[in-house]
C-alpha cells in the first residue's frame, strides 16, 4: 500500500496527498455510525407522534426514513461537503477523485452504495482487506468509483519570525562570509537546519543539545566567522543565526 | 540557491489569495461556469502558483508553505482540468426520463445477459418443481412461505376473503417492499465487484424462485390468477431486478477487462456513471412497483377483475419497454 497519492499536472507540477489508513477511516465510520443511529432515533421520535392519527402511515414513514437515512447519509453529506461526512471532517479526512479532479455525484453514489459488498462478511472485512492489500488504500466501493480517501493537513503559512534569530544576528556583520555560507549550503542542509528549529521542542534535552552541536559544528566548519563574533554564541543560537541568514537575505 | 522566504511570501501572497478566491467561487457555484475573462485569469494564476510551488519544492525548505501551495494547486487543478459535466443544475425529471434510458441502452448487452441468466434460473426452477414437489420447501425463502402449499387452495382462500387481508397496513407494506427491493437491487449491483460472480448467482437464484412459483401455479391450472397477481407489480419489479443485474454485470465486465486493453481505473471510470444512473433509475421504478404491489396486486376477484389487473400490467410493461427503448432519444442527435 502506498502512503500517498501522487498527482502530476499537465504543467509538470507534482503534488501529493497522504492516504488515509484503515484505522482512521474506521474511526470516522464509527462517528458516522453513531450519528446515523442518533438521527434515526430522533426521526423515530418525531414520526411516532403521528401513530395515533394513522399507525400504518407512521410505520410507513418510519421504514422510509430509516432506509433513506441509512443509505442517504453518506451520499448526501459527502456530496454537500465535498467528500466529507461529519466523521471524516472530525478525523480530517476527505474523499477525492483518484486523478485529483472534482468529485462527481455518481462517484459519491457508487462508493456509498457499494458499501454492501465491502461490509461482507462482517465488520467491513472485504473492504478492510482491499484497503490493506490495494495500492491506494481503496475499498471496493472506492475502486469502482475511482475515489480515494486522503488525510487533510493543516494549511498555514510558516511563522518564520518565531524561529529565526530576532533583532540582532552577529553573522550579518560579515556580509561576504554570509554570502559564502549561502553559496556553500545546499537546500537539503538548509531544510535540515530549519526542521531542527521547528521541532526543537519535541526533542529530549540531551538529543536536542547533541543535534544542535552537530549542526553548529557543521556550519562552523563550512564557513569560519571571526571568533569574536561567534565564540560566545551557544550552538542552538548559532544554528538559528545560520538559518536566519539563509532564509532572509536582509535583516528585517 | 535558497529563496528569501519572507520576501517571497510577501511578494506572491496577493497572487495566491486571488487564486484561492476564484477557486472557492468555482467550488461553490457548481452550476455556473466562468466567464472567458475569469477563465483566462484563473489559468494565469494557476500557472503562476504552479511555478511558485516548483520553486519552493526545489529551493526552499519550508514544508508548511509547500503544503499550502500544493493544496492550492491541487484545488485549482481539480477545477481547471475537470472536463466532465459539472454536477450543478441537476434535474430529477430530466435525469430519469433521459439519462436513465440512455444508460440502459448503452449497456444493453449486459441487460440481455441478465435476462438470459434469470431465464436459465426460471427454467431450472420450473423443472425442479415439475419433477420434485419438495423443491419448493427446499428452495423458497421464508418470505415466500404463503406459496408453499397447494396453489389452488391459496387462490380459493384469497378469492373467498371478504375483508381486506392486509387490515389497513397497505402503506407500511408498500414502504417495506420498496426498501427491501431497492436493497436487494443495490446488492445485485454491488456484487458486480466480485467479478460479476455474485450478481450472476443472485440473478439465477431470483430466476429459480420465479420459476418455482410460476410453474407451480401453472401446473395447478391457476394461470389467470398468477398473471393477475404478478403482472401489475412484476411488470416493473422484475425488469428492475434485471436492470440491477445489468449494472452488476457491467461492473464485473469492467473488472475482468477481457478484450479491453485500458487500465482498470479507466475501465471502471468509463462505466461508473452508467452504473450509478442505472441504480438511481431502478430505485424510482421500485418505488412505483412497491405501491402497485401493496395497493393493487394483493386484491383479487371478485374485488378487482383479473382481466383488469392483467391489462394494467401489460400496459405497464409496454410503457416501460417503450420508455427504455425511446426515452432521451430526440435530444441525442
Amino acid at each position: 500500500m502506498n502512503s500517498e497519492l501522487r498527482i502530476q499536472t499537465p504543467e509538470g507540477i507534482v503534488f501529493a496527498y497522504p492516504l488515509a489508513g484503515p484505522v482512521a477511516r474506521c474511526a470516522a465510520w464509527a462517528v458516522d455510525f453513531f450519528l446515523i443511529l442518533l438521527l434515526v432515533y430522533l426521526v423515530s421520535m418525531v414520526v411516532l407522534t403521528l401513530a395515533p392519527l394513522s399507525f400504518d402511515f407512521a410505520m410507513a414513514l418510519l421504514i422510509i426514513c430509516y432506509f433513506v437515512i441509512s443509505i442517504g447519509y453518506g451520499v448526501a453529506t459527502e456530496w454537500l461537503w465535498r467528500g466529507q461526512t461529519p466523521g471524516k471532517r472530525m478525523l480530517r479526512l476527505r474523499v477525492m477523485d483518484v486523478h485529483g479532479l472534482r468529485l462527481q455525484f455518481h462517484q459519491v453514489l457508487m462508493r456509498n452504495l457499494l458499501r454492501f459488498v465491502d461490509m461482507l462478511p462482517v465488520c467491513y472485512a472485504v473492504g478492510g482487506a482491499a484497503c490493506v492489500l490495494g495500492q491506494r488504500a481503496q475499498r471496493l466501493g472506492d475502486l469502482a468509483a475511482n475515489t480515494v480517501v486522503v488525510r487533510l493537513l493543516q494549511q498555514s503559512e510558516p511563522d518564520l519570525d518565531q524561529l529565526l534569530a530576532g533583532k540582532f544576528n552577529s553573522l550579518r556583520e560579515h556580509p561576504h562570509l554570509v554570502a559564502r555560507l549561502r553559496q556553500r549550503t545546499s537546500a537539503e542542509e538548509a531544510r535540515l537546519a530549519l526542521q531542527a528549529l521547528v521541532r526543537r521542542d519535541e526533542l529530549e534535552p540531551g538529543a536536542r543539545v547533541e543535534l544542535f552541536a552537530q549542526l553548529a559544528g557543521h556550519f562552523r566548519e563550512s564557513v569560519t566567522f571571526p571568533a569574536e563574533n561567534v565564540e560566545a554564541v551557544p550552538d542552538e543560537q548559532y544554528v538559528r543565526n545560520v538559518v536566519d541568514v539563509l532564509f532572509r537575505t536582509r535583516a528585517s | 540557491m535558497i529563496i528569501d522566504l519572507p520576501r517571497f511570501i510577501a511578494a506572491q501572497r496577493p497572487v495566491w489569495a486571488e487564486l484561492e478566491e476564484l477557486v472557492v467561487k468555482l467550488e461553490r457555484e457548481t452550476s455556473k461556469g466562468l466567464t472567458f475573462a475569469e477563465a483566462q485569469r484563473i489559468h494565469l494564476l494557476y500557472r503562476k502558483v504552479s511555478a511558485d510551488l516548483g520553486r519552493v519544492a526545489t529551493f526552499a525548505a519550508e514544508p508548511e508553505l509547500r503544503r499550502y501551495l500544493e493544496t492550492l494547486v491541487a484545488r485549482a487543478h481539480a477545477e481547471i482540468h475537470e472536463t466532465r459535466e459539472r454536477g450543478g443544475g441537476w434535474n430529477l425529471w430530466r435525469w430519469f426520463t433521459r439519462e436513465f434510458p440512455r444508460a440502459f441502452r448503452r449497456q444493453f448487452g449486459a441487460f440481455v445477459i441478465s435476462v438470459a441468466i434469470t431465464f436459465a434460473g426460471v427454467v431450472f426452477g420450473g423443472f425442479a418443481v415439475a419433477l420434485d414437489e419438495e423443491a419448493k420447501d427446499a428452495v423458497l425463502p421464508e418470505q415466500f412461505a404463503n406459496h408453499l402449499g397447494d396453489p389452488a387452495k391459496r387462490v380459493a382462500e384469497e378469492e373467498k376473503a371478504t375483508k381486506d387481508r392486509m387490515g389497513g397496513s397497505h402503506a407500511s407494506f408498500a414502504s417495506g417492499l420498496m426498501a427491501n427491493n431497492i436493497s436487494v437491487s443495490i446488492r445485485a449491483v454491488a456484487f458486480g465487484m466480485t467479478w460479476g460472480i455474485g450478481t450472476i448467482l443472485l440473478l439465477f437464484y431470483n430466476g429459480v424462485i420465479l420459476g418455482l412459483v410460476g410453474i407451480d401455479y401453472i401446473l395447478a391450472g391457476q394461470i389467470v390468477f398468477l398473471f393477475g397477481w404478478l403482472l401489475p407489480h412484476g411488470a416493473v419489479e422484475i425488469p428492475s431486478i434485471l436492470i440491477a443485474g445489468q449494472g452488476g454485470l457491467v461492473l464485473g465486465k469492467a473488472l475482468v477487462g477481457r478484450g479491453d486493453r485500458q487500465p482498470l481505473r479507466r475501465r471502471l471510470r468509463a462505466v461508473s456513471g452508467d452504473v450509478a444512473t442505472l441504480i438511481g433509475g431502478l430505485a424510482v421504478l421500485l418505488v412505483w412497483a412497491g405501491f402497485v404491489e401493496s395497493f393493487l396486486s394483493q386484491h383479487h376477484e371478485p374485488a378487482v377483475p383479473y382481466w383488469l389487473k392483467i391489462l394494467f400490467g401489460t400496459l405497464e410493461l409496454g410503457a416501460l419497454a417503450w420508455f427504455l427503448a425511446r426515452g432521451g432519444r430526440e435530444e441525442k442527435s
